[in-house]
């Protein structure tokens, strides 16, 4: 049972961090001028929701599997996410707006939180495959 | 002796044919004058072909010469005296461009004849006074005149119009060449030129036009010499051209010992030249200054059979002397020179020195020079002559003023040649009395040693170029005039701060040359004009860096220039402005990411003096702000046709506020006004609940109406014919226009579907961009986009939370944004009386580039200001200049970088904004950051490129550059601290915060930049007492102007304010250009009741009375007096109780004070002093803004005097403190 939670885990997480990649490539795509603000943004906030859902389903999972260390590291990410989709302001056209991005250094910012995220999410695969292992040993 | 001078070079000439006809610059010039001749008078591109080959030779001649004074002139003064000298020149020059429009090449033939022109004018001006007047009246002129004489020069040079403006110089001409063998058929074509320039420009110069005349005809006299010498020359040329390589250097150090050794003997020295320059003219080689001189010999041998007649050689001589006086000072000065022109070009600014060293060092480095020349000509065919010719040029220039005087004698020799020869004689006459010229004003001015180091200099300057701009910058510092702005004012004891006229703009700390070419603060300032060399020192200062740009602002005097190559960086693509500096002859260093770019070929050409080889004169380099047409490279498409969409709103709401009339009366008045070609196009949408259309296709015998009512799928109903000609349907329009307030005038819709009309008016829009005019009277209540009552009217005056800033739905972004994509702006006019929902309307013009209007309460007949100022508005509205499918880059020096945007536009990348429409009442703010230190450079540049189409088709860029200094104290940063654009920068700082965050947290930071702002200067100063609240005299208005804003509308809390209101407000502060911003903030007030003609400025014959500014405090309102007071967008006159009933009489035109209406809004015209002072004040006011402000006059008892009274800034109210108060209360901060 422990290893399904953990390899569901490690699929969960490997596409989170293809999606950190999608979003570092795009944004510097964005900064480089390779694309416009407008089809940047809009790839970008097709892929946000999948985001928000992909981490919570995980930090549930081990919630539920009684993993809480785990569950504590994913918790503030995940709640940060969260706090990030609900927190766009009615006018703007989601978590990245192309009236605003080039503002007050939204896009570095964003820079930032993608690659911050992408490391996490890689000490996350390491962690998984390890208990992973670990859980398929014991079987 | 110009038959010696001249065989001599006949020999090299020969040998260099094979290149053209001008080895020499002499020999450039003949053949330009062949050319010329050969063409003829009419002169057609046709004609230049044939001639072009060989020209470049010539050219190169001219370059050479020029691109050394232009080295060295980077002084000013130089500049100056040398356009003074070739100011004829400038004449001569928009004849060209009629001649060769289209060819830069062919314009170089012209050249020829133009330098010959240029120069000969100075040497008429040999007479002693004449020539020395002359060119010190043109000096004065030259930026005007060189500015105007552009305009006037695009207007030509695309009409083509041409020649018999020219004419007129030239009978004058031909009148004293009679002495001349010249035939006057040469003449014509050459000479002629010139003259037509000289009656394009005509109006600039018509003061000038003195001294032009004489200079004209002693040019003609020169011509005329010139042409008896013509073909002898051509041969000649060439053996000028070798004898000048191989002398060259010995030529250039003749000139500079002239320059600077012979000062003292320089009397001597020339005489020997005159004397010397006909027997040289012989021995040329032998001797590195005959040499020199018998170049000149030989092309003034050629002029010089006129010369007996002009005797300008001696004056010239006479004033020769005198400049080398000042010459042989020449290290100091010398060093002051290279530092003031220095800062023309960062890099020339090292050379300074060089200037010092003496004569042989000069010499090397001419030849360097000379080598790098001839290496580059290897490389080209084209450049060596150039090289070659430029030497011999600098050393004609001079052989010239002596030649004059020997000259008689080459003359007879040659008189055979024609055509060339005339090029040569005059080409080189010009460039020596240009500089004859220049130095007998010299000795009197500082200027004058400039000019002679500039000279010599020239060929050094590329050495020290990276040094120069250093040193510079901390020279430029230490001269600056920083006690003044950094005045310790104690703010709490100061009371009266305010300055007696309006708050000038700081001057950027830049030396004298720099400072005339930097860009005006009208449209272009930046928060701190001495730019922090780090961000920590940025930091430290507390201030925004940032610009603040008004790009399309309406000018008078633009340079326009149409050129097939538009001279840009290589790698960063900035654009070559006054800033750049240039290495060497082919070479210009960008100012903002030092790339060193090669000069195109044709840029070598200067079409305003008509003279090839002065890179640095082009009016790209002369001018900070120009505006270029804008070849197919710059289009995605072809050009958009001007197209006008009005959407209305015709429900009942509408129909009640009665703008209908207004707005179709308007239009019918500007039908013909509107800016566009005859592809203009036109349509209408009037929506309700449903949307209507209206078919006004050509042939209909009325309009037709469409409507749609399906607004959940809008359609067009028929695409093809509601946009339609505006001139081929006009009576169709017209019919509607004339129908329209009528139609709905019993309409019983009150709802509104804006929306789906929008949508509509995008489909319609979206095949060719252009401009959507949004009429909106009301919540917008059906289908997509619609809105609801956000505004709770018991929060109105809350002063903790002011909610719903920002907009309640993306709809209106996103179809901002759909049409910023098709090039399609949409401007708002929102004319309600109940809450709207600007903040969500708004966004349609915020990010498609649009412009919001908003009459809050507008009712036709019950507000008749509202009315009246909308009909105000519409007339600039539709009238204004507009720009379609424009973009705007805005680039600054590496290091620095820009992090936010300000204004109504869509970022479409790191620095390009999207303006789907642009025009000139639109401002644009940025703030930068400081990325990397600025250590290494003293000056630092912005660039604003903003590229458009014309409403007459035409794509065009207008490029602004900004120069300013970079400094490395905090006290110097302060020093340059411009208050206006650091409150501008705030405040559109403090919307974005009150809507990202909230206005308490707006308010919170417009207060903390003042104190800490004003702590970080007291800690700078120790010698402050620190219980005072100081400020440097640059920001001693910042603590009133933030009070102001605190208590704007868009900021104030505590007083009841609608949200629209507030909205509009901020809307206002975020597109508003700088200075009716600032009226905004701080309106002026001027007491009108006693109107002197002290201080009087005259406009247009009309005599303004300066009332001094007062104070915005009651304190200043006595009831026995009459106040205006200028909030940029409204005037209000406020009367006193126990006004004076003579001014009550004489400007109201009512007996007494209880006999003054209610609403007044105009004044009536009286024929009395009294009257006609306020008039011609209040008319002068509104002169100097687009839109016409609105009149209101108030008495004291009347209900709209709290309109005029809550912008008594300085006044406690219940919500606010007063200035003192506040004050009290930063110092109390400041000191914690």
């Amino acid at each position: 049972m422990e290893s399904v939670v953990f390899i569901f885990s490690l699929i969960d997480c490997c596409a989170l961090i293809f999606l950190s990649v999608y979003f570092i490539i795009t944004l510097s795509d964005l900064e480089c001028d390779y694309i416009n603000a407008r089809s940047c943004c809009s790839k970008l906030n097709k892929w946000v929701v999948p985001e928000v859902i992909g981490h919570a389903v995980v930090t549930v999972l081990m919630l539920i599997s009684l993993h809480w260390f785990i569950f504590l590291l994913n918790l503030p990410v995940a709640t940060w996410n969260i706090y990030r989709y609900i927190m766009v302001p009615s006018g703007n056209m989601g978590v990245f707006d192309p009236t605003e991005i080039h503002n007050r250094g939204q896009l570095k910012s964003h820079m930032k939180e993608a690659m911050i995220k992408l490391g996490f999410h890689l000490l996350c695969f390491f962690m998984y495959l390890y208990s992973m292992i670990l859980a398929l040993i014991n079987d | 002796m110009s038959a010696p001078a001249g065989l001599p070079p006949r020999p090299a000439a020969a040998a260099f044919s094979p290149v053209g006809p001008g080895g020499s610059r002499e020999a450039a010039a003949p053949a330009g004058g062949a050319a010329h001749c050969h063409n003829g008078p009419v002169q057609s591109q046709m004609q230049f072909p044939p001639g072009y080959g060989s020209h470049p030779p010539n050219y190169s001649a001219p370059s050479g010469h020029y691109s050394q004074v232009p080295n060295k002139a980077a002084a000013s003064h130089l500049d100056h005296q040398y356009r003074a000298s070739y100011y004829p020149g400038y004449y001569s020059a928009p004849a060209q461009n009629v001649m060769t429009p289209s060819v830069g090449s062919n314009v170089l033939n012209a050249q020829g004849s133009q330098q010959l022109y240029n120069k000969t004018p100075p040497h008429t001006g040999g007479a002693s006074d004449g020539p020395v007047q002359g060119a010190i009246s043109s000096a004065s002129y030259l930026h005007m005149s060189a500015q105007q004489s552009y305009s006037a020069f695009d207007n030509h040079y695309s009409t083509s119009v041409s020649s018999s403006v020219a004419s007129q110089g030239f009978p004058l001409n031909s009148d004293h060449y009679a002495m001349p063998v010249v035939s006057g058929a040469m003449y014509p074509s050459v000479s002629y030129p010139p003259a037509a320039a000289g009656s394009a420009y005509g109006q600039t110069f018509t003061s000038q036009s003195l001294p032009a005349v004489g200079q004209f005809k002693e040019t003609n006299a020169f011509s005329s010499q010139s042409t008896s010498v013509p073909h002898s020359l051509q041969q000649h040329v060439p053996a000028g051209y070798n004898t000048t390589l191989s002398t060259i250097s010995s030529a250039q150090s003749v000139q500079d010992n002239l320059c600077r050794n012979l000062p003292g003997s320089v009397a001597k020295v020339n005489n020997q030249i005159k004397t010397g320059g006909i027997d040289s003219s012989q021995p040329v080689h032998s001797v590195s200054q005959n040499v020199a001189f018998t170049k000149p010999g030989v092309g003034t041998s050629a002029s010089s059979a006129v010369v007996s007649s002009v005797r300008s050689p001696a004056p010239s001589l006479s004033s020769q002397p005198s400049s080398s006086p000042s010459v042989t000072q020449s290290p100091e000065l010398a060093l002051q020179e290279g530092m003031q022109y220095g800062g023309y070009v960062n890099n020339q600014a090292s050379s300074a020195p060089a200037p010092l060293s003496s004569s042989s060092d000069d010499e090397e480095e001419d030849e360097e020079d000379e080598e790098a020349a001839l290496d580059s000509s290897s490389t080209t065919s084209s450049a060596s002559p150039v090289l070659n010719n430029y030497d011999a040029l600098e050393g004609g220039g001079y052989p010239d003023t002596r030649s004059v005087t020997s000259s008689p004698v080459p003359a007879p020799s040659v008189p055979q040649t024609s055509k060339a020869s005339k090029p040569f004689g005059y080409g080189y006459p010009a460039l020596q009395p240009g500089y004859q010229n220049a130095t007998p004003t010299t000795p009197v001015q500082p200027s004058n040693p400039g000019h002679h180091p500039g000279f010599q200099h020239y060929p050094q300057h590329y050495p020290g170029v990276n040094q120069l701009s250093s040193s510079l910058g901390s020279l430029s510092l230490q001269h600056s005039q920083q006690p003044e702005s950094l005045r310790p004012v104690n703010l709490t004891h100061d009371r009266n701060i305010l300055p007696v006229s309006s708050v000038p703009a700081p001057v950027p700390n830049l030396n004298s040359d720099l400072r005339k070419l930097n860009c005006s603060p009208d449209s272009f300032r930046c928060t701190l004009t001495n730019i922090p060399q780090t961000q920590a020192l940025l930091n430290k200062a507390k201030l925004p860096l940032g610009l603040l740009l008004h790009p399309f602002r309406d000018l008078t005097q633009l340079p326009v220039i149409t050129s097939s190559t538009i001279v840009r960086c290589r790698s960063c693509r900035t654009y070559i402005n006054p800033f750049v500096s240039f290495i060497d002859q082919r070479r210009w260093k960008c100012n903002l990411c030092y790339r060193v770019n090669d000069v195109p070929e044709e840029f070598m050409y200067n079409p305003l003096t008509r003279s090839y080889g002065e890179p640095h004169k082009r009016p790209e380099v002369q001018n900070s702000t120009v505006e270029f047409i804008a070849s197919s490279d710059y289009m995605l498409r072809p050009p958009q046709p001007a197209v006008y969409l009005f959407v209305l709103d015709v429900s009942h709401n509408a129909v009640e506020a009665g703008y209908l009339t207004i707005v179709c009366q308007s239009l019918l008045e500007n039908l013909d006004k509107l800016p566009g070609d005859s592809r203009t196009r036109i349509g209408f949408i009037t929506f309700d609940s449903t949307v209507q259309f209206y078919n006004l296709q050509e042939g209909l015998s009325q309009p037709q109406m469409l409507i749609v009512s399906d607004i959940d799928d809008i359609f067009l109903p028929t695409p093809d014919s509601l946009l339609v000609n505006l001139h081929e349907s006009k009576e169709l329009i017209k019919d509607l226009l004339n129908a329209l307030p009528n139609m709905f005038t019993n309409t019983r819709e009150t709802h509104s579907a804006l929306g789906p009309a929008l949508q509509a008016a995008f489909k319609l829009m979206s095949p060719t961009g252009g401009r959507i005019s949004v009429f909106q009277t009301q919540l917008p209540s059906l289908g997509a986009g619609l809105l609801h009552s956000r505004e709770d009217p018991n929060q109105r005056s809350s002063t903790k939370v002011v909610q719903h800033l920002g907009p309640a739905t993306d709809f209106y972004k996103k179809l901002a944004l759909d049409c910023s994509g098709q090039q399609t702006a949409v401007d708002l006019f929102l004319l309600s009386s109940q809450y709207s929902d600007l903040a969500s309307l708004a966004c349609m013009s915020k990010y498609s580039a649009g412009c919001i209007y908003y009459y809050p309460s507008f009712h036709r007949t019950h507000n008749p200001a509202q009315a009246e100022k909308l009909q105000k508005d519409l007339k600039r509205y539709l009238t204004r200049k507009i720009g379609f499918e424009a973009v705007m880059r805005i680039r600054c020096t590496k290091g620095l970088s820009i992090h936010t945007f300000h204004g109504n536009f869509f970022v479409r990348s790191t620095d390009l904004l999207s303006l789907a429409n642009v025009n000139p009442d639109a401002g644009f703010a940025v703030q930068m950051s400081i990325e990397e230190s600025l250590t290494d450079t003293s000056l630092v540049c912005f660039q604003t490129a903003l590229l458009y189409t014309s409403s007459k088709g035409e794509r065009r860029i207008r490029v602004h550059t900004l120069c300013l200094p970079v400094v490395s104290s905090l006290a110097d940063v302060y020093a340059g601290a411009d208050v206006q654009a650091v409150v501008c920068l705030l405040a559109n700082m403090a919307v974005d915060r009150s809507v990202s965050s909230s206005l308490a947290d707006a308010r919170d930071a417009l207060v903390n930049a003042v104190v800490d702002s004003l702590a970080a200067y007291m800690s700078t100063a120790s010698n402050l007492q620190q219980s005072m609240l100081i400020a440097p005299n640059s920001l001693k208005l910042f603590p009133l102007y933030i009070l102001a804003l605190l208590k704007q509308k868009a900021f104030r809390t505590g007083t009841s304010t609608r949200l629209d209101d507030r909205v509009y407000a901020m809307c206002q502060m975020k597109s508003q250009p700088l200075v009716h911003l600032m009226k905004m903030i701080h309106p002026n007030l001027y007491r009108i009741d006693k109107l002197t003609d002290e201080s009087t400025i005259h406009v247009n014959d009309r005599v303004v009375p300066q009332p001094p500014l007062q104070k915005l405090s009651a304190e200043k309102l006595t009831r026995e007096g009459a106040f205006l007071m200028d909030c940029g967008s409204i005037f209000y006159i406020w009367i006193g109780k126990n006004c004076d009933n003579s001014f009550i009489k004489d400007v109201l035109g009512y007996p007494n004070y209880a006999s003054v209406p209610q609403k007044m809004t105009q004044l009536p015209e009286v024929d009395a002093l009294s009257s006609e002072r306020t008039r011609s004040f209040i008319s002068w006011l509104r002169d100097s803004r687009p839109l016409s402000p609105v009149l209101q006059v108030i008495k004291d008892e009347n209900p709209a005097k709290t309109d005029f009274f809550q912008h008594l800034i300085e006044d406690r109210t219940e919500a606010a403190f007063s200035y003192y108060e506040f004050l009290l209360n930063i110092q109390q901060q400041v000191c914690k």
